[in-house]
């Protein structure tokens, strides 16, 4: 599998998202923000974390309207797989491939530690019928200080219902205060996938866990 | 020229009388506005180095390892496989106790361009911070404001701090220090220097537009000479913008790898002037600027104040003539501003042009090289020039005494600073903040890994500055030994008070000699470094600190040893020279007993111990290693314990057999101390002695009438409790 990674300007973490697609897929690129199209072969996208456009105006509302990101949501709308990375889920929030809102962290600090998540799955769907029962627990790291989830009440309802919760903070991990534990959702299909943690920081036995492969592998079925 | 009340003017700009006449007569005239604003600041303490200078004369500053020493943006030192790592630390003290956001966030800034201005991309961020004690509003503001500076900008840049120090002492209350450091990595044939060079070749400036914020001393000469009283009023700090530098950084770094830049120098203090006074000093030649060219924010500069303007982000390059557009596309592509603005000469001058028309001509060697360089006249003082304030009575019995030490600001915890740092982006961070003793940062490209640790005790230094520099320079040796890292090379910060005083004379001719013979003997180069004097409150000097930063290599990042223990059963075994002391020691301080006088270190005698705990460490032959630093063996202990959840037993008879009394033996302070843990045969085969077991619930530490035994989870509460008392962040104080 061929990944992606969108590069904005006062991006952070695409060269860390860049060697992780390479530790889990075959090959990945940097794609810079003012290409309208992704490049031959790539079939998925990371937006990486970081601070596009400084976080000037609010996180991720001056990048949603890159070049770029059109390519991107032409990507999801043809069922490829697309993961957001703290900045990278802000993104793609304000560009409405996801559905809620980042806010300011509850403590109103920056925040970076090693969190405990649960991998939540799905409804079984044709697109995600691969999905086990299980959650799974994953050891990632967070770092953020607008990393609080936050949706109206019937939309969390709604979210919930149809499976589209797809990582919550393990008891006592939840640091920002996002509502009902969320850590990332996915859209209905299952093939926009954002998430405050950090998964492509734990690739690597050396730099802590390597439980962030298994956010890449569950998207990589999506790969077609 | 003078003012309205008479002051002449270069005495308001800080000149003395005998160095405006020096000027005059190697002008063979009077300087006008423009030339004196810019001869003030080059020939400032700061930027002159003029007390200072000829003691750094002392310092090694040669290896085999050294590939940039001392004189360019930063120090570098060659790690193998034709890359190179750079590094330097700076001070951003007196911006910080004005503005501790705007501050710290700035020091950062500065510091990342001096890493990148050498082509090396900024790697880490360490940083190295001093405060008034806790229980004052002013110190939390100041600590709440400098922390949240230094998140800002190395959060938003994407470079992560991966460590650092921060001490609480009254002496800092109304002078507090923030020193950043940081580390870059670089191939070593893309690395440029900063001499401009080529009569002919464009001067360009990069990155943000200038505007008024940050002129510093010539703001006085604004409201003088110019009737601009409002303008005057501007602030002085300058204001970060972490964005605008990203982009300027990876533009940088892609002029750089494409071989587009002759020379590149970054804008810090006294903006224009010294960079581009510094290139064109260094190439031995001249640089015409034409101040009309210069992108403003605000349209009705004068020209003295585009010279002096300290607006951040700004790069000065210099680039042949056939590759400006090339650069300029570059720019456009990272949406950052460029403007050629100037030109080198073979002059030997620095002209001022607006519009073609000059404003100012100096020779060059008079404006960067020509301040005189003054001797200092030291005194020692007749005894301790501090205060003492008791807060632990001297009664107190032994485990009181641990928590109590525990609970110090100054070695409790550090987890709520860290914790607002991103410490992993880049992926290189192999030891995160507190789970070892010195950061660890793999470097996949050349196939090691380098270990970075930043230290120094100003109340040492303060009770003997020659020795208590020797210590910080042993200290981060003793790091560096701790995770398996050889030193390769040191920078360092001297924060001092007024060098015209005899009493800072002192400390500072005392801590340069003993920081050169501690190198020396260690065989550790100097590759940089920055002096910050001044530092005194209404008190008096600050403590003397010179803040030492050590870059060491390890050849496998997977073989480095974390501080805490890691499995019940082990035996802990005490290693090295060690002879504690209550000197200038944190419990010396809490009982209100500081004097002048600290023990001479063993220099030799710990470095070889430091190639016993390297070795032992490269070769997994020990499960944990932790120095013994503040606080003592007994806090080393327990640090060990808490870090692990373990409990501990050990007998401190052997420090007894040393001649140390029992207090001494738990809480004395001294170079030369490693806990290990581990095997037991291995422990003594490596000439360490078995004092003690991980294991249990408690910590129970033998020493003679004074053994103690406390609980590890008080002891865990005790050192974790700087996280709720730093949070009660009260408002500034009134006179802040």
């Amino acid at each position: 599998m061929i990944w992606g990674v969108l590069q904005f300007p006062g991006s952070c973490d695409e060269r860390d998202a860049l060697n992780a697609c390479e530790v889990v897929g075959d090959e990945a690129r940097l794609i810079w923000h003012e290409d309208r199209t992704l490049g031959g072969g790539v079939d998925g996208v990371v937006v990486p974390g970081g601070f596009s456009y400084g976080d000037y105006l609010r996180a991720g509302a001056i990048a949603r309207f890159s070049p770029a990101m059109e390519a991107v949501a032409k990507l999801a709308a043809a069922g490829g797989p697309v993961l957001g990375i703290c900045n990278g889920f802000q993104v793609l929030c304000e560009a409405g491939l996801l559905p809620g809102a980042l806010l300011r962290n509850q403590e109103l600090r920056f925040v970076c530690k090693q969190a405990d998540l649960l991998q939540v799955d799905g409804p079984k769907t044709p697109d995600i019928e691969h999905f086990s029962a299980h959650q799974h627990r994953l050891s990632i790291p967070i770092k953020h200080g607008e990393g609080r989830y936050y949706a109206p009440e019937e939309m969390l309802d709604e979210l919930e219902a149809k499976g589209q919760v797809a990582y919550r903070y393990a008891d006592g991990h939840n640091v920002n205060g996002s509502v009902r534990d969320i850590a990332g959702v996915r859209n209905e299909r299952g093939n926009v996938v954002g998430l405050m943690p950090h998964p492509e920081h734990a690739v690597d036995p050396l730099t802590g866990s390597t439980d962030g492969r298994k956010v890449f592998e569950a998207l990589e079925r999506f790969a077609s | 020229m003078s003012d309205a009340t008479g002051t002449p003017r270069h005495r308001e700009l800080g000149l003395t009388d005998s160095e405006y006449a020096l000027i005059v007569e190697k002008l063979g005239r009077e300087p006008n506005a423009v030339e004196l604003a810019m001869f003030s600041l080059l020939w400032s303490e700061h930027c002159a180095y003029k007390h200072s200078r000829k003691l750094l004369r002392r310092l090694p500053t040669e290896g085999p390892r050294v590939v940039m020493g001392p004189g360019e943006n930063a120090g570098a030192v060659d790690v193998g496989s034709g890359y190179a790592v750079a590094f330097k630390v700076e001070s951003h003290n007196h911006p910080s106790a004005v503005e501790p956001f705007q501050g710290a966030a700035t020091g950062v800034g500065g510091i990342l361009r001096d890493v990148f201005a050498i082509g090396a991309r900024p790697i880490a961020v360490l940083d190295s911070l001093r405060f008034g004690e806790l229980d004052s509003v002013r110190s939390r503001h100041l600590l709440d404001g400098a922390v949240r500076g230094i998140g800002h900008y190395g959060n938003s840049i994407g470079v992560p701090t991966v460590g650092g120090e921060v001490y609480f002492e009254e002496p800092y209350e109304h002078n507090c220090l923030v020193n950043a450091m940081c580390i870059g990595f670089a191939k070593t044939e893309v690395m440029v220097r900063a001499a401009a060079a080529g009569v002919g070749n464009a001067v360009v400036l990069m990155g943000a537009t200038t505007g008024r914020d940050g002129i510093g001393g010539a703001s006085v000469l604004a409201s003088a000479e110019l009737g601009e009283g409002d303008d005057a009023k501007r602030p002085t700090v300058q204001v970060g913008d972490p964005f605008e530098e990203s982009k300027v950084l990876e533009c940088c770094l892609e002029l750089l790898a494409k071989g587009l830049l002759v020379s590149l120098q970054d804008l810090g203090a006294a903006g224009l002037t010294s960079s581009a006074g510094e290139m064109a000093s260094a190439g031995g030649v001249g640089i015409d600027i034409d101040v009309a060219e210069v992108p403003l924010r605000e349209a009705d500069m004068e020209p003295f104040e585009i010279m002096v303007s300290e607006s951040q982000e700004r790069m000065l390059a210099v680039v042949e003539p056939s590759k400006v557009d090339e650069v300029r596309a570059i720019c456009d592509k990272w949406q950052t501003g460029s403007a050629r603005i100037g030109v080198v000469t073979g002059s030997g001058h620095i002209r001022i042009l607006k519009a073609g028309e000059v404003v100012g001509d100096m020779p060059v060697e008079a404006l960067v090289d020509g301040c005189p360089l003054y001797d200092l006249a030291p005194a020692a003082p007749a005894a301790w020039i501090y205060g003492n304030r008791a807060t632990l009575p001297a009664d107190a019995d032994s485990a009181t005494t641990l928590m109590a030490l525990l609970a110090a600001p100054s070695i409790a915890s550090k987890k709520w600073i860290f914790q607002q740092y991103d410490s992993i982006v880049g992926s290189r961070t192999v030891r995160r903040p507190e789970t070892a003793d010195a950061a660890v940062l793999q470097l996949p490209e050349s196939g090691n890994a380098i270990a970075v640790s930043i230290d120094g005790n100003g109340r040492k230094v303060a009770c003997e500055p020659f020795n208590g520099t020797v210590e910080a320079v042993l200290e981060c040796a003793q790091n560096l030994a701790c995770v398996g890292a050889e030193p390769l090379g040191l920078t360092n910060c001297l924060n001092f008070g007024n060098p015209e005083k005899p009493v800072p004379a002192w400390q500072l001719d005392r801590a340069i000699s003993g920081l050169a013979a501690a190198c020396e003997e260690l065989g550790v180069p100097v590759v940089g470094g920055n002096v910050s004097l001044y530092n005194e409150g209404p008190d008096g000097p600050i403590y003397p600190t010179p803040v030492v930063g050590m870059v060491g290599e390890l050849p496998d990042p997977a073989r480095t040893a974390p501080l805490s223990f890691i499995k019940e059963g082990d035996a802990i075994g005490l290693l090295g020279p060690f002879a504690p002391t209550l000197h200038g020691s944190e419990l010396a301080k809490q009982r209100g007993e500081l004097e002048a006088g600290l023990p001479e270190p063993k220099v030799a005698a710990v470095a070889e111990a430091c190639g016993t705990v390297r070795e032992a460490v490269r070769a997994g032959r020990v499960a944990s290693a932790h120095d013994v630093s503040d606080g003592g063996l007994a806090c080393a202990l327990a640090e060990c314990a808490i870090g692990a959840g373990l409990g501990c037993r050990a007998d401190l008879q052997e420090l007894r057999e040393r001649g140390c009394t029992p207090e001494e033996a738990l809480f004395g302070e001294g170079p030369g101390g490693f806990v290990l843990s581990g095997d037991r045969t291995e422990l003594e085969a490596l000439g360490a002695r078995v004092i003690g077991e991980v294991g249990g619930t408690t910590i129970e530490l033998a020493a003679g009438d004074r053994s103690l035994v406390i609980g590890l989870l008080d002891a865990t509460e005790a050192w974790r409790s700087l996280d709720a008392r730093a949070e009660s962040v009260a408002e500034p104080p009134a006179d802040a």
